[in-house]
């Protein structure tokens, strides 16, 4: 891990925010506006000062970062609560509340994994005065797995064993067995006040939930329901910043209104879910707005249901892949925004395989494959074999126009190929409730954050364990199984030091280009904007939301 | 008075009954659930969702689920919010005030200014003002409010720079004159298709007194025209916008869902689609409640208010 540690900051210095800035300028893709103009970087405020309204398209309602949310309530959490160590745009970890960040080089994880010693700051208050020590840290881990609470998410905590105190600043704990990913889990998993939840009989109502109370940059002010939220500088804060006075999230429920809303300048930064790709040309040309093409880590895909006997064959799946237009999907409909991929990792990461055979268009090659292959065109001219008619239906959510736009397109060229799909879209609750995690698909058009923040780890897609219509936990709806897969998978969650998981997740990465089981088709990018003047703003493909580092956002 | 008072609530109560029942079945047999929503999030299990639904209560048998909402409901607790955790009149409550004073402006102005072109479409009959008034009214009507609160955004924030494009006050500031200020846009988008809508009803409500006997003959015993016209034709004609305005009740406060989102008004209506597209059942089984006897409460007094002001009808 990184010796670099920032000086008593969660998010990067201000250098390195320029050397990133500097970067992706070069590559046309952040803020051209900003770079164009060659403004130079002002310095952040001696004292808080002025306010910065953040506009979301839903409405964040959940405030203890440990119950079921969404990713705009996790812009609340990063602004009032703290993680153990948190992730930068690099995918690196960076002290928080721990002083260093837990290493095998450091002796913080033991060789093998088992044993964790974390080291905690001794400057920490509680924006109610109360100073936070490790007991706080050990409440909140085992609070994650507390049977009575309806805890978020449990994976990785339910490996915690004999949590021991032994300092307000040091604590330490045994893992039940070696988990790689959980530096990543811990990086998003928020500090909550011991002294304030422990007494709670019941933790799922506590008054806690409603008005957090933490020891991140921003203190809870209020919450207008429907409306906004607001919150205020937290003057002790131990890290960089708060360099704002106050900062107010505002819930506008439409995207053409949040988008108006923010050319009339009522919002300073336009947040979740940002600016409608058919609005980019005309927005980079607003005066006074910075706004930018942002790559986030959700990718699409085709996704096959491997159960049904016309996705068996890998000479289908091949045709189907050489069959799609993945260029023209994505100028036409997708305004050129996002990049193809040829994997689901994304490609700001460190473990991300650039040397994957590239798409190739070509509907002569899928026809020589279903030819070779033995599929015989019917008398209806579909393709047949052994019974089965290469006929599908592919469904998505409904009412996603681009989508049902992409899944027209592919219907007409899998014609070419004497393919028959059928559409069948579905309401988003029906689409992505059983119907999704229990496999009762054909085919699907959807875009997945296969990630845990910058962990590699994706055994809960790809695990032949992880299949729930087969009794797995796990969202492989694919129901893929390929042994080579699992044991890689197992070999990669075993080790801690980056550079050898690298070998393994490239070699995943290789298998699951060459099975498809999904076409890969783009990585989602984003619009983002926000007026010039608000400084700091930065984006990181590792969180899932754009205020991850609002403490030290400022005016220039 | 007091026998009809009583059957009418006893009959009010069956149906209240027999709503919620079918309100909560509905909403419950609508595939998907409140955890559906947190599907695509990375990492998530179809293990770790029946966990979090059966901490929830939701894998227990629908009766079960529903008397357990009736009982609590009966002991006064209409249950919590899944989506912010707080009770649920709380948050209906949260949401009252912003409905009540967009929806109550707007319909007083489109009542009175409905009334004034209703009554001098009626009297005027065929005159330009008539026709204006009803090409106006269909156009009106024939307007989306979506689209028509854009364009005023559009002309009255982007370029002209008058009225704030949204949301009901500053944030930091809420003084009175700010209420009324970002009110104005909200209310007249509103009130355009209610004025269309209202003066229909009493041009026809006051054509069809005007050509009555009495009143040709309280014009020939000599009165006024003014007097004939407020003392005899008005108040006559009002007597089914009375009933009409009663209906209008619960619809002043479930809220205008289209202005209140293009306007940013955090009022009923928003919160109802927010409730249903979370699948917030506890939420949404209150609002449905709460308008139901809204609905109850509005047809009552319309009727007890018809027997006040039209001596003619006894109720019994």
């Amino acid at each position: 891990m990184s010796k670099k540690t920032v000086k008593g900051g969660v998010g990067p210095t201000r250098r390195q925010a320029l050397t990133m800035m500097g970067l992706a300028g070069a590559s046309g893709l952040v803020m051209p506006g900003l770079l164009g103009k060659g403004q130079a970087f002002a310095a952040p405020p001696d004292k808080p000062t002025g306010q910065v309204i953040i506009g979301f398209s839903q409405e964040p309602t959940v405030f203890n970062p440990h119950m079921p949310h969404i990713e705009v309530d996790e812009g609340i959490h990063f602004s009032v609560f703290d993680p153990l160590f948190a992730v930068n745009p690099e995918g690196k970890f960076t002290p928080a509340l721990a002083a260093e960040v837990p290493t095998v080089a450091n002796g913080g994880i033991s060789e093998d994994g088992l044993n964790w010693r974390v080291k905690l700051r001794d400057d920490v208050t509680w924006h109610d005065g109360t100073p936070f020590t490790a007991e706080d840290v050990k409440f909140t881990l085992e609070l994650l797995v507390d049977p009575q609470f309806r805890s978020w998410r449990r994976t990785g905590h339910d490996l915690v064993r004999d949590i021991e105190v032994v300092s307000p600043t040091e604590i330490t704990w045994r893992m039940e067995k070696p988990y790689a990913p959980y530096p990543s889990i811990l990086a998003a998993t928020f500090i909550v006040p011991k002294h304030i939840l422990e007494p709670e009989a019941d933790r799922n109502n506590a008054p806690f939930n409603n008005a957090p109370v933490g020891t991140g940059p921003f203190k809870w002010v209020e919450r207008v329901a429907g409306d906004h939220i607001e919150l205020a500088a937290n003057d002790d804060y131990f890290g960089e910043g708060p360099y704002l006075e106050r900062l107010i999230y505002k819930y506008i429920p439409d995207l053409t209104v949040l988008y108006t809303q923010f050319k009339t300048g009522d919002i300073d930064v336009i947040g979740l879910q940002w600016i409608t790709p058919d609005h980019y040309e005309e927005a980079k040309e607003l005066p006074g707005k910075a706004v930018a093409v942002v790559p986030s880590a959700t990718v699409e895909s085709v996704t096959f249901n491997m159960e049904r006997p016309q996705f068996k064959d890998l000479a289908v799946r091949q045709a189907l892949y050489h069959a799609i237009d993945k260029e023209t999907i994505i100028d036409a409909l997708y305004y050129g925004l996002p990049a193809p991929t040829e994997t689901y990792m994304p490609q700001q990461s460190f473990y991300y395989n650039p040397d994957l055979p590239k798409h190739d268009y070509s509907i002569e090659k899928a026809n020589a494959l279903l030819d070779e292959a033995g599929w015989m065109p019917g008398d209806d001219g579909i393709r047949e074999k052994d019974g089965v008619r290469l006929s599908f239906s592919n469904s998505t959510t409904a009412g996603n126009h681009i989508r049902e736009q992409v899944q027209q397109f592919m219907q007409q060229s899998f014609k070419e190929i004497g393919v028959e799909m059928t559409i069948s879209n579905l309401p988003p609750a029906v689409m992505w409730g059983e119907y999704w995690m229990m496999s009762q698909f054909d085919s699907v058009v959807v875009g997945i954050n296969f990630l845990t923040g910058a962990d590699p780890d994706t055994s809960d897609y790809f695990r032949s364990t992880s299949i729930a219509a087969q009794g797995g936990a796990g969202q492989n709806t694919w129901q893929y199984a390929n042994p080579e897969v699992d044991e890689l998978l197992a070999e990669g969650g075993r080790l801690f030091v980056p550079e050898k998981r690298k070998e393994v997740y490239l070699k995943i990465q290789e298998i699951m280009r060459h099975d498809l089981p999904f076409l890969p088709m783009f990585q989602y990018a984003t619009v983002r904007g926000h007026k010039e003047g608000v400084e700091g703003v930065t984006p990181n493909v590792n969180v899932r939301i754009d205020s991850w580092n609002v403490g030290t956002w400022h005016w220039a | 008075m007091l026998r009809y008072l009583l059957a009418r609530l006893w009959q009010s109560l069956v149906l209240l009954l027999l709503v919620s029942i079918i309100g909560f079945a509905v909403l419950n047999l609508a595939p998907g659930g409140p955890l559906s929503q947190y599907a695509l999030t990375p990492g998530m299990t179809q293990a770790e969702l029946e966990r979090i639904a059966h901490q929830m209560g939701l894998d227990r048998p629908l009766p079960v689920q529903y008397l357990d909402w009736f009982w609590n409901l009966l002991q006064g607790d209409w249950g919590r919010s899944y989506r912010d955790n707080r009770p649920v009149l709380e948050v209906i409550g949260g949401h009252l005030f912003a409905t009540l004073l967009l929806m109550g402006s707007s319909t007083a102005l489109s009542i009175a200014i409905g009334t004034w072109v209703g009554v001098k479409g009626a009297t005027k009959r065929y005159s330009m003002f008539d026709y204006a008034a009803t090409v106006g009214a269909m156009v009106a009507l024939s307007i989306p409010t979506f689209w028509f609160g854009l364009v005023a955004i559009y002309l009255f924030s982007l370029k002209l720079g008058w009225l704030p494009a949204g949301n009901m006050y500053t944030i930091g500031d809420g003084s009175l004159g700010d209420y009324a200020i970002h009110l104005i846009m909200p209310t007249v988008v509103l009130a355009l298709v209610n004025v269309a809508v209202w003066s229909r009803y009493m041009r026809t409500a006051t054509l069809d007194v005007i050509n009555q006997d009495f009143v040709r003959t309280a014009k020939a015993k000599g009165l006024a025209w003014r007097r004939v016209l407020f003392k005899h034709v008005i108040r006559n004609a009002l007597l089914p916008m009375i009933t009409l305005a009663g209906l209008q009740i619960p619809t002043i406060l479930s809220g205008a869902l289209v202005t209140e989102t293009v306007f940013t008004w955090p009022g009923m209506g928003r919160l109802f689609l927010d409730s249903l597209g979370y699948n917030d059942y506890p939420v949404v089984m209150g609002l449905l409640m709460f308008s139901a006897i809204l609905v109850l409460i509005g047809n009552l007094l319309a009727d007890l208010l018809v027997a006040v002001a039209d001596p003619r009808i006894r109720l019994g």
